[in-house]
């Protein structure tokens, strides 16, 4: 092998991109794999049409996969690809613009015919030129659909395994590229096709072909070198999509309450997963009910949530807006339930695929009546597990529904993530009715905190009667009285108000010093850091709050702003948590970055901005 | 449902609060009914949960001494559902109303019927909404004047029976609120009934739409125009107990015994059991003056619970999981040490 050049690199992006029946999502998986387990850190984002099965070859069918490797820290899946791998002129179309100046893009010779241009509405057989990036990228075409063929030739398989085995030769040809060894792929494609025995030996055969074809006939082209990341916490880990992180968070959180796990849940996306996720846990004793609406949703799990479980629901920003009379009723209740809500483009139906950060004030202030509820975000695929953990704790100790707000890319994204242990999770101790209580009624409360203890039905003495209507203070009976309305409205919000005393504090990430400080919430951590990192790195003093807790604020949140000279909003809405943070910190002005595009920021956007926010305090 | 040997009465099932309905509404009979039948259950009153959403009628749990939920309107199936599936331990009942059941909670209704959860749903039908002071309902007879039709309704109503079989129901019974005989024998049935037991109670709103159900209602008439049907009798009624129904080609029709030759042994027989309804839905849609109105139990069937057949998937895959706790899943991961 002579590989006459290797680039050496810290990180590298990688993206592949097909028609929807091309497999992308698999081989980038696989790549993203087999990356983590030589030591790179990684991040990837899976990014597919809303249409199943749009027609083949047309841009509405394009489905791709990106996968950001590191030896060091990283934040994100990586704005634009160092290597892009199309599978036809189609997923060119919709990638031309995120390849970087200098990058590679293999594409399939095969599929780029004059057919296939028709398809993907070029208007002339240059393809390349048309998007003007023949002479900007470096133009690898290698033909993938006939070497698979001559791969596969004389083995006895039919047309359509080998040709849905293409992907794998892709495969084989990056990992040369990346000098991965492709055993542990192998490994990888014997789980995946235990029970497909000549699918595994076509895809076994197709990526070693690739591999080797990528060796032999040593491509004009340099390979890359990705070391192992030295910085990374010592530990076992895997990849884990945000979604299934959110479900494990919620049943490792039912199992150290002691409690029976019950989702109430209607599909939506980008939410469904996580009830997917939970519906194969049954050996586990989850409890799903796919309801037949949303509101059936979250009122089947409240009905648990009654009856003594830990319950939750999960759906997207429409669906939401659904429930807000039901989390209204969870309110009044004094019942716990986490309500998740992994946020796309809105209005209406908006952009169902797509990422936005424009629930939060529906999440804060979505109801009739006074009615505070605890909103918080996670911030990474990985710790959405952390997330749906705290907020299921927080839900059951301090009865009241917890909002937590995920969004398609951390959902949909995978990032590493430490295996845990459940023993080294926090403690969850729902607020029972004392044993020794002589009986109970629904306003029974813990005069610290303010939280009413939890009466569970199927026990002798403490029956009692809960509802929507008010109640009175001091015996649960039902009440229209003036000031008892006004105290009970005052417990309720106290209540939420003291979570913040088992909150931990916001820090600051970055250069604390700094001139500019960025504040974030929820899935924009990566971008955010990933922009800061590398303006610290060229010296320019700005730094990072980003919030997990949005209601209750962490305590130190009005300290830590005021320490700062100048502070700038980030998020992917109009500016609602800006607006939230003036009614809560008053006296600071809030810059505001906004992006509603139903996209991540990206991370050279965000430092452009930033730096001209830092040359205007020059 | 754990059962015991304590002999409860009514008054374990009573709670201290004061019952607000107007006098003279059908709704305390009902009420004095089901605290009857709950205590000759003998299921302890805190194994029982009473789950209600909103209007006049689901007020109800605040009067029963057990675990009540009093939730939000139209939902109260859909938490009851929730409530079964959690604990399937507990008895739940369900309190509703035609508005609160039949408009805004239809997609509940008809979904916890289909899906068979263990549930008692009384559905109380006074053909009117009453906490909002005098609507028409979905089931307020065609041409009714109301607050909100002055001119008259112009929309067809629900028969709740139809929807209930529609929606492939296991058990559907009806009774009238002023019949205190057949409301117990017909609640104690619906309880012990596995499956989601409807039970349409009507029930007079005295201030809104009094005597809507008068004409069954009045003792005097009541053996002729309606009928109590008993699984395994012969279908008789009237108050000389001599007129019976027959199937005349696809149809049902009153026919006197001792007349044209009829006789006892031509009247048919009933059969709530039978898993083909045909039969059973046409004596619940049958109307008067010309039919009597059914009264008790028209259909009870045995089909698998929804709430069984979740506690029953749960329990095969446990048995054969190798998958116990959160650890052991974590370990399944493909994983690597960085």
């Amino acid at each position: 092998m002579d590989k006459a050049i290797v680039n050496e690199l810290d990180h590298v992006v990688v993206r592949f991109s097909g028609d929807s029946g091309d497999g992308m999502q698999l081989t980038g998986t696989l790549f993203s794999n087999l990356s983590a387990i030589l030591g790179n850190e990684i991040s990837t984002f899976p990014d597919f049409p809303s249409e199943i099965r749009a027609p083949q070859g047309t841009v509405g069918g394009v489905s791709g996969f990106q996968v950001h490797l590191g030896a060091s820290k990283i934040f994100t899946p990586g704005d634009d690809a160092d290597v892009m791998v199309v599978m036809n002129p189609a997923a060119l179309k919709v990638n031309a613009k995120s390849v970087k100046r200098g990058g590679v893009l293999i594409f399939d010779t095969d599929s780029f015919e004059k057919s296939d241009f028709d398809k993907a509405g070029f208007k002339t057989e240059n393809p390349f030129e048309e998007l003007a990036i023949s002479e900007t990228v470096q133009l690898i075409p290698v033909p993938l659909s006939s070497l698979t063929q001559q791969s596969l030739d004389g083995l006895g398989f039919d047309n359509k395994t080998v040709l849905r085995s293409k992907n794998m030769f892709a495969l084989g040809l990056v990992c040369w590229l990346f000098n991965r060894p492709i055993d542990k792929a192998v490994g990888f494609l014997e789980a995946k096709f235990k029970k497909k025995q000549d699918l595994l030996t076509a895809n076994i055969k197709v990526l070693t072909d690739g591999y080797n074809y990528g060796s032999n006939l040593q491509l004009t082209l340099s390979t890359f070198q990705v070391d192992k990341s030295t910085n990374i916490e010592k530990g076992t880990y895997t990849s884990i999509s945000g979604n299934k992180a959110t479900a494990w968070g919620l049943i490792a959180a039912a199992e150290k309450a002691g409690l029976q796990l019950f989702i109430g849940s209607y599909p939506i996306t980008p939410a469904t997963d996580i009830m997917q996720e939970l519906s194969l846990y049954k050996n586990l004793g989850v409890k799903v009910i796919q309801a037949e609406d949303e509101i059936a949703g979250i009122t089947t799990s409240l009905g648990a949530s009654f009856a003594g479980c830990l319950a939750a629901t999960n759906t997207s920003g429409p669906g939401l807006a659904l429930k807000s009379e039901a989390i209204g009723l969870a309110v009044m209740a004094e019942l716990p339930i986490v309500v998740i809500d992994v946020m796309r483009g809105g209005p209406s139906t908006g952009l169902p695929t797509k990422t936005e950060q424009t629930d939060l004030l529906q999440a804060l202030y979505g109801r009739n009546g006074e009615s505070p509820v605890v909103v918080m975000a996670a911030s990474s695929p990985a710790d959405c597990f952390h997330f749906a953990y705290m907020a299921s704790k927080i839900a059951l100790e301090f009865m009241t529904p917890v909002i937590l707000l995920t969004d398609a890319f951390i959902g949909n994204g995978t990032s590493l993530w430490k295996l845990p242990k459940l023993a080294q999770l926090p403690l969850i101790n729902p607020n029972y009715t004392k044993k020794d209580a002589e009986k109970s009624h629904v306003t029974s409360r813990d005069e610290n905190t303010k939280v009413r203890y939890w009466s569970v039905p199927g026990v002798e003495g403490l029956g009692h009667r809960n509802g929507g209507l008010e109640k009175d203070y001091n015996t649960g009976a039902i009440s229209s009285d003036a000031l008892n309305h006004a105290k009970m409205v005052a417990t309720r919000e106290e209540k939420v108000n003291n979570v913040a005393n088992i909150l931990p504090n916001v820090e600051v990430e970055g250069d604390s010093s700094a001139d500019l400080l960025v504040i974030g919430w929820g899935g924009t951590h990566g971008h955010l850091m990933s922009a800061v990192t590398n303006m610290n790195a060229k010296g320019d003093k700005i730094a990072l709050a980003h919030f997990n807790y949005i209601n209750p604020l962490p305590k130190n949140t009005e300290e830590l702003i005021a320490k700062y000279k100048k502070v700038v909003v980030c998020e992917l809405n109009s500016g609602q948590f800006a607006s939230f943070l003036r009614t809560k910190v008053p006296g600071v002005e809030f810059l505001q970055y906004n992006k509603v595009q139903g996209q991540p920021f990206t991370v050279t956007e965000l430092e452009e901005y930033f730096g001209s926010l830092l040359k205007l305090t020059l | 449902m754990e059962t015991t040997n304590i002999q409860y009465t009514a008054k374990d099932f009573k709670s201290d609060q004061y019952v607000r309905w107007c006098p003279g509404c059908g709704d305390h009979a009902v009420l004095n009914s089901l605290q009857k039948v709950l205590a000759d259950l003998a299921i302890p009153p805190h194994q029982t949960a009473i789950i209600s959403g909103i209007g006049c009628s689901s007020r109800l749990p605040y009067y029963i001494s057990s675990y009540g939920f009093h939730t939000i309107h139209g939902r109260g199936a859909a938490v009851a559902t929730g409530v079964k599936v959690a604990n399937p331990s507990l008895a739940v009942w369900q309190i509703t109303g035609d508005g609160d059941c039949l408009a805004i909670g239809g997609n509940h209704f008809i979904h916890s019927v289909r899906r068979n959860v263990d549930i008692n749903v009384l559905l109380f039908n006074n053909q009117i909404y009453g906490l909002t002071k005098g609507q028409y309902s979905p089931t307020t007879k065609k041409g009714f004047v109301t607050k909100s039709s002055p001119f008259g309704t112009v929309e067809r109503p629900f028969r709740p029976a139809e929807l209930t079989f529609g929606a492939r129901g296991t058990f559907f019974a009806r009774f009238l609120d002023v019949d205190l005989k057949v409301a117990q024998s017909v609640m104690s049935a619906a309880a012990k009934h596995k499956g989601t037991s409807v039970i349409e109670s009507l029930v007079n709103c005295i201030i809104f739409n009094n005597g809507a159900h008068g004409w069954l209602a009045e003792k005097e008439n009541r053996p002729d125009r309606t009928i109590v049907l008993e699984h395994g009798k012969p279908m008789i009624f009237g108050k000389e107990r001599n007129k019976g129904l027959v199937l005349e080609g696809m149809t049902l029709k009153v026919v006197t015994i001792g007349e044209n030759g009829v006789t006892e042994s031509d009247i048919l027989i009933h059969d709530a059991h039978a898993h083909d309804s045909t039969i059973q839905l046409k004596l619940a849609l049958m109307e008067g003056p010309e039919m009597p109105i059914a009264m008790g139990v028209i259909r009870e069937v045995e089909d698998e619970t929804y709430d069984a057949a979740v506690e029953a998937q749960i329990f095969d895959e446990k048995a054969k999981a190798k998958i116990k706790c959160f650890d052991d899943l974590v370990a399944t991961c493909e994983q690597w040490e960085m």
